[in-house]
């Protein structure tokens, strides 16, 4: 059984159907790439894995470890292991970064029987993630996202992270905005925590994320369903060959 | 005006009357106090300034008078939050010499003398013992009801370049439905030049009654008065409270108030810059669910030049409660080179919750800077959403976001305990609240 299987998933956005009928299945410890020109769902699909209102799912069923997460709140979702790196991280005035970042760790493991790390041993594990990820421990102290840049807010995504150890990390968009530097921060961060009991889904529009985060499969999506899935060599192909082809090809088949 | 409303008056008047020969202080001021009374009685929301609180919710009930403290009302002391500051103690509307702990020098009938903690030369005795009315209540109705009941209160004297640390001023009340007793304290505060004090107000109750305190606060040349208050009346209870202020050149006052209500609380605040370069400023926030009703309505008169008033006041509403500010600011010719501003903001947590806001400027200078503003808003969707896509659960987050709006404003009390019990206060306001 795969970590995450998505069957016949369809999903409209204010009565527009976005999604339309996709199937897919990641297995524990591995990572995918979703690729897809803008406008084929790619964002859609992240954010109804999330949970996220407004979303309509009209077909199709998704199972989490055997869970069935569309039933599922998105709080419950995160306790189960997924996370969601946004690609607009929001901002949250007033919420400081370590408290926040606490109040989601203790949130996390309470739903998971586990015991709340105490402040100072928090500290300690968020200051180490931090120098892992080449970023100042000032980050705690600034209110979530809030006047954070652009790279800075998705490193952020990628710190929280790395504290919370997701089964299932949904990378939506992580490498748009970034320069090179940041990119490969963002890439280490994730290969870190590559390993037998995590797993990925990279959607991108590009490939040179995958440059750094090299998946096992990746898969094409165009009108809201996977028209193509291949080896890490499919993402240098589309690169060559765009996705127009893609479509002309999926639309003949 | 309602036949009902009528009877209410009516009976202050005639509790008034009942009393008059045994009240203590100057005659001449009650009788006045209760003249203005008679002729205007309670406003009703055909009056500009009460034009979004109704009193009417008192209509019918002819509130009684308490001799002694009922029990009910001593089992709240438990509910005080715990500190070692010295406390002043009122129980339904009498001073508890017993029940507090007065600063050394203090007097206060029928009490022992002074007590540990305040041996900074703070001085405090009843207004049973030392009655005065600086004001009996010319257009200003709880003004007058309040002249015309005193039966006790505090006054707080702070002597000259004097730190009078921390007072705390609790008052606690308690009432049954059928006849539901009024409290009509009188506080009087006293900054000589250069004294500091941190006066921590904090009322607390349960069932059903009228608190209507009215508290006098002079502030001399370069005094500071850090006040903050914590109104938790019963959700049954009327409270309609008064604050006059003056300030004296270059002094300050620095207001926090959380209102977590009453049933209907009507909070006003009359600030009197008289001297140069006064600094007068009021951060409040008012959390409200129900059917609750909170008012807070300032008038800030300007009246030498060179200083600055700053007020902000933000509201959290659920339910079908509503939230009013209004705000007036008031520049004389002489008051060059002002600094006002004022600003509402509500976060309204429901469907039927609802806020008011009227800013005034009347300004008669022409070197001034003066704004007002106003904001209303929900809790962001996408937020909550990204909290809650991080584990955090629903009410914890809204919760979390509710503080977030109310945080500035709580980081800025420049007083740790009396923050950490306010913080207490806003974080405690989701128990058994649905999110």
């Amino acid at each position: 059984m795969a970590l995450l299987e998505i069957a016949g998933l369809e999903a409209e956005v204010e009565g527009k159907p976005i999604l339309r009928g996709i199937d897919l299945a990641v297995p524990l410890g591995e990572v995918h790439a979703i690729m897809g020109p803008n406008g084929s769902g790619k964002s859609t699909l992240a954010y109804v894995l999330a949970g996220r209102e407004g979303l309509r799912v009209t077909a199709g069923t998704v199972r989490f470890e055997g869970q069935d997460l569309l039933a599922m709140e998105p709080e419950a979702r995160a306790a189960a292991g997924l996370f969601l790196a946004f690609q607009y991280p929001v901002e949250l005035p007033g919420v400081g970064n370590a408290n926040f970042l606490r109040t989601a760790l203790n949130a996390v493991r309470r739903a998971r029987s586990e015991p709340e790390v105490d402040a100072l041993r928090f500290l300690k594990e968020a200051r180490s993630a931090l120098k892992r990820l080449s970023m100042a421990d000032e980050m705690l102290r600034r209110n979530v996202n809030v006047g954070f840049s652009g790279g800075e807010k998705k490193r952020n995504e990628v710190f929280q992270m790395a504290l919370l150890k997701p089964r299932l990390a949904i990378l939506d968009e992580t490498d748009s905005g970034l320069d090179i530097d940041a990119l490969k921060i963002v890439a280490a961060g994730v290969n870190a925590l590559r390993g037998p009991g995590f797993s990925a889904l990279v959607i991108t529009h590009y490939q040179r994320l995958l440059d750094h985060i090299v998946p096992d499969r990746v898969h094409v999506l165009t009108e809201g369903r996977i028209v193509r899935s291949g080896g890490p060599e499919l993402a240098v192909s589309l690169e060559e060959s765009g996705y127009a082809g893609l479509a002309a090809e999926a639309a003949a088949a | 005006m309602s036949a009902a409303l009528k009877e209410t008056e009516q009976g202050f008047s005639a509790r008034y009357r009942g009393l008059a020969a045994r009240l203590p202080g100057a005659a001449e001021a009650r009788r006045r106090a209760a003249a203005l009374f008679g002729a205007r009685g309670l406003p009703d929301t055909r009056e500009e300034a009460w034009r979004f609180t109704s009193l009417r919710a008192l209509a019918g009930t002819v509130f009684s008078r308490v001799e002694e403290p009922s029990e009910a009302t001593l089992r709240l002391l438990a509910r005080a939050p715990e500190s070692d500051a010295p406390l002043i103690v009122f129980a339904d509307g009498r001073m508890r010499a017993d029940l507090s702990r007065l600063p050394r020098e203090s007097e206060a009938e029928g009490g022992p003398r002074g007590g540990p903690g305040g041996e900074r030369g703070v001085r405090v005795t009843s207004f049973a013992a030392e009655p005065s009315f600086e004001r009996v209540g010319e257009g200003e109705p709880l003004v007058a009801l309040n002249t015309m009941l005193a039966e006790d209160g505090a006054n707080i004297t702070v002597p000259a370049d004097v730190d009078g640390g921390t007072l705390v001023l609790l008052h606690l009340g308690s009432g049954e439905a059928g006849q539901p007793p009024a409290f009509h304290p009188r506080h009087r505060v006293r900054l000589a030049a250069g004294a500091r004090l941190a006066l921590f107000e904090i009322a607390l109750g349960e069932g059903a009654y009228l608190h209507n305190p009215l508290m006098e606060a002079r502030l001399a040349e370069g005094a500071w008065l850090l006040h903050l208050r914590l109104l938790e009346e019963s959700p049954d209870a009327f409270h309609l409270g008064s604050l006059h202020v003056a300030l004296g050149a270059r002094s300050r006052y620095e207001g926090f108030a959380l209102v977590r209500g009453a049933r209907l609380a009507r909070s006003e605040v009359h600030a009197a810059i008289e001297g140069e370069g006064a600094q007068f400023f009021l951060n409040a926030a008012q959390m409200l669910g129900g059917e609750q009703l909170a008012d807070i309505t300032t008038v800030v008169r300007h009246e030498a030049p060179g200083a600055s008033s700053r007020q902000t006041i933000r509201n959290v509403l659920t339910g079908r409660a509503h939230g009013v500010f209004q705000g007036r600011i008031e520049v004389a010719r002489v008051a060059q080179k002002t600094d006002g501003y004022q600003m509402n903001q509500a976060l309204l947590l429901s469907e039927g919750a609802q806020v008011s806001s009227k800013p005034e400027l009347e300004i008669f200078a022409d070197d001034v800077k003066c704004s007002h503003g106003a904001t209303v808003g929900a809790l962001d969707a996408d937020q909550l959403f990204y909290l809650r896509s991080r584990g955090v659960p629903e009410k914890e987050a809204r919760a979390m976001l509710v503080r977030a709006f109310l945080g500035g404003m709580l980081d800025a009390v420049p007083h740790e305990w009396g923050r950490s019990v306010l913080e207490g206060a806003v974080d405690s306001w989701w128990k058994g609240r649905p999110a």
